[in-house]
């Protein structure tokens, strides 16, 4: 059975580089030059600081498991229910929403605080997403 | 702000609650609106303000035929209606209106003259929350409790007593949507909705509104009904996106509302007679247990299993039922408020004997918002 399209995120001028970076593999953050806050989502000028002098850097990808539902209804569309909708820690800092791939989707296979690592998921030609698997070794 | 200066004289719900099938969303405003206009014995001509969410002041405005000098459209979820209270009662001190009307209802249930949500695609929630399968407040609400389970170490079956002992104050209750009795293993024998939650731990989805009349303390003497006066307030606001919650431990919201509204009042905990915290799921009861200071929150789920806040307990918590079984129509303040209100004027079916300190706790979005009322019956 063909499935209904995820909902598709639509860049703006502020996340582009976001965007850009799925694409290519890299899951970017934003540092600020003047506090060093790392945050996201992106935006450019430092939440902590107010400093528009931010650069963009590639994380490294790794992150903990902070915490998750497992959906069973309705779905949403593009999903099949159970699937757990889960918030991720970066190593740098921030979290971000996500799904966990090649693990089963059950309490007993999600442990809050299981190591992950990102996994790029290609929607289309412009949109990469970045999900996140149990992290190997 | 200062205490005690403005009063609640008109407060009332629609005609009926559940499932009314024969009015759009508006017209579920105007019942409401007009029923609280009755209640406090006043003319719609004598409404001067008027604060709504959702749908916009004006609309409210031209369709009850009011012609305002002030309007206050705040829209932040659930918990708007405690921020108008919050701004209506600071308007009306600074003399830029006399008389406000609050009005919320909403078709949750019918859906009728009501606009679907949407969350556009280049929106942040549209981009980094949408795409992974968020469907809805039961998919988004519950992604905390987890997290703060473990952190705080409560168990699923304390989290389920916050459903069963929300039920007994329903039973009481006879406008309550749902008033069967219900055990903790019903709780966690109930469809499974978004683990770790299950169909008796989210809220109901109903139809119906509320309203309030707002007027400066010295006049509210005058109105047929016993005042209820403003002790102290607080609101705030953090993130429309769950997941950027500064912590799942806590909420920032909460936690800046709530001890504002405390402090404002110069009340401590030991005074509140009565409490209700907006329950959309049934973690936000633990949640504002600890967030408004009641206890650590390592403490809130014992609390509740214990009993301390089912009838006959010592804080009686969420007295109507609460958005786990009185009614909830998709932004549920508006009813709390009216059971507070209730409770102070001393006219609550399951009214706290004597209760003169009232607490009123809403949350907005998925802990987006916040908005905390300090009502009593004295001045």
């Amino acid at each position: 059975m063909a499935e209904a399209a995820r909902a598709r995120p639509v860049p703006t001028p502020e996340t582009q580089h976001f965007w850009e970076g799925t694409r290519a593999g890299e899951l970017r953050l934003q540092r600020c030059d003047a506090c060093e806050h790392v945050y996201f989502p992106p935006r450019p000028f430092c939440p902590s600081c107010a400093s528009r002098k931010v650069s963009v850097f590639p994380a490294t990808g790794k992150a903990t498991l902070y915490s998750y539902v497992i959906n069973h209804r309705p779905p949403a569309p593009g999903f099949t229910p159970p699937y757990a909708i889960a918030v991720v820690e970066l190593e740098e800092g921030p979290r971000m929403m996500t799904n966990i791939i090649d693990c089963p989707q059950t309490p007993e296979a999600l442990d809050l605080d299981m190591r992950l690592e990102v996994a790029f998921q290609k929607l289309d030609e412009e949109i990469t997403l970045p999900l996140f698997r149990p992290a190997k070794g | 702000m200062r205490r005690n200066q403005v009063a609640v004289v008109g407060a009332a719900e629609t005609t009926k609650l559940g499932v009314i099938p024969d009015m759009s969303q508006i017209q579920l405003h105007a019942d409401a609106a007009l029923n609280a206009i009755a209640d406090a014995g006043l003319k719609l001509s004598d409404i001067d303000g008027i604060a709504t969410a959702v749908e916009t002041p004006q609309q409210i405005a031209h369709y009850l035929g009011i012609k305002p000098t002030w309007a206050d459209g705040t829209s932040v979820g659930g918990c708007s209606f405690m921020l108008h209270v919050r701004h209506a009662a600071a308007a009306t001190e600074a003399g830029l209106c006399k008389t406000v009307l609050i009005t919320h209802a909403e078709s949750g249930k019918s859906m009728i003259g009501k606009q679907p949500r949407y969350t556009p695609p280049s929106s942040l929630n549209g981009q980094f929350e949408a795409p992974f399968g968020v469907y809805g407040p039961p998919s988004m609400f519950p992604i905390p409790v987890l997290r703060y389970m473990k952190t705080h170490g409560i168990t699923h079956e304390q989290i389920a007593m916050v459903a069963v002992v929300q039920r007994e104050w329903a039973a009481k209750n006879p406008r309550a949507t749902m008033k069967d009795p219900i055990t903790v293993a019903d709780v966690l024998n109930s469809r499974m909705i978004a683990y770790p939650f299950r169909l008796l731990q989210c809220c109901l989805v109903t139809d119906g509104g509320g309203a309030l009349i707002l007027t400066s303390a010295d006049r509210a003497k005058d109105f047929p009904q016993k005042p209820v006066y403003i002790l102290g307030t607080g609101e705030s606001v953090e993130t429309p996106m769950v997941s950027q919650m500064e912590t799942f431990n806590s909420s920032r919201a909460f936690r800046t509302a709530g001890p504002l509204a405390f402090k404002e009042a110069g009340i401590t905990h030991k005074d509140v007679d009565h409490l209700m915290i907006y329950d959309a799921f049934a973690h936000l009861p633990l949640f504002g247990l600890g967030d408004l200071g009641f206890m650590p929150h390592e403490e809130t789920g014992k609390f509740i299993a214990d009993g301390n806040t089912r009838p006959g307990g010592k804080l009686p918590l969420n007295t109507n039922g609460g958005g786990l079984s009185y009614m909830h129509s998709g932004m549920y303040g508006m009813y709390a408020l009216q059971e507070s209100v209730r409770q102070m004027r001393g006219i609550a079916p399951a009214q706290v004997p004597g209760a003169k300190i009232s607490v009123c706790h809403g949350v907005g979005g998925m802990f987006a918002a916040s908005g905390t009322i300090i009502f009593t019956n004295e001045r």
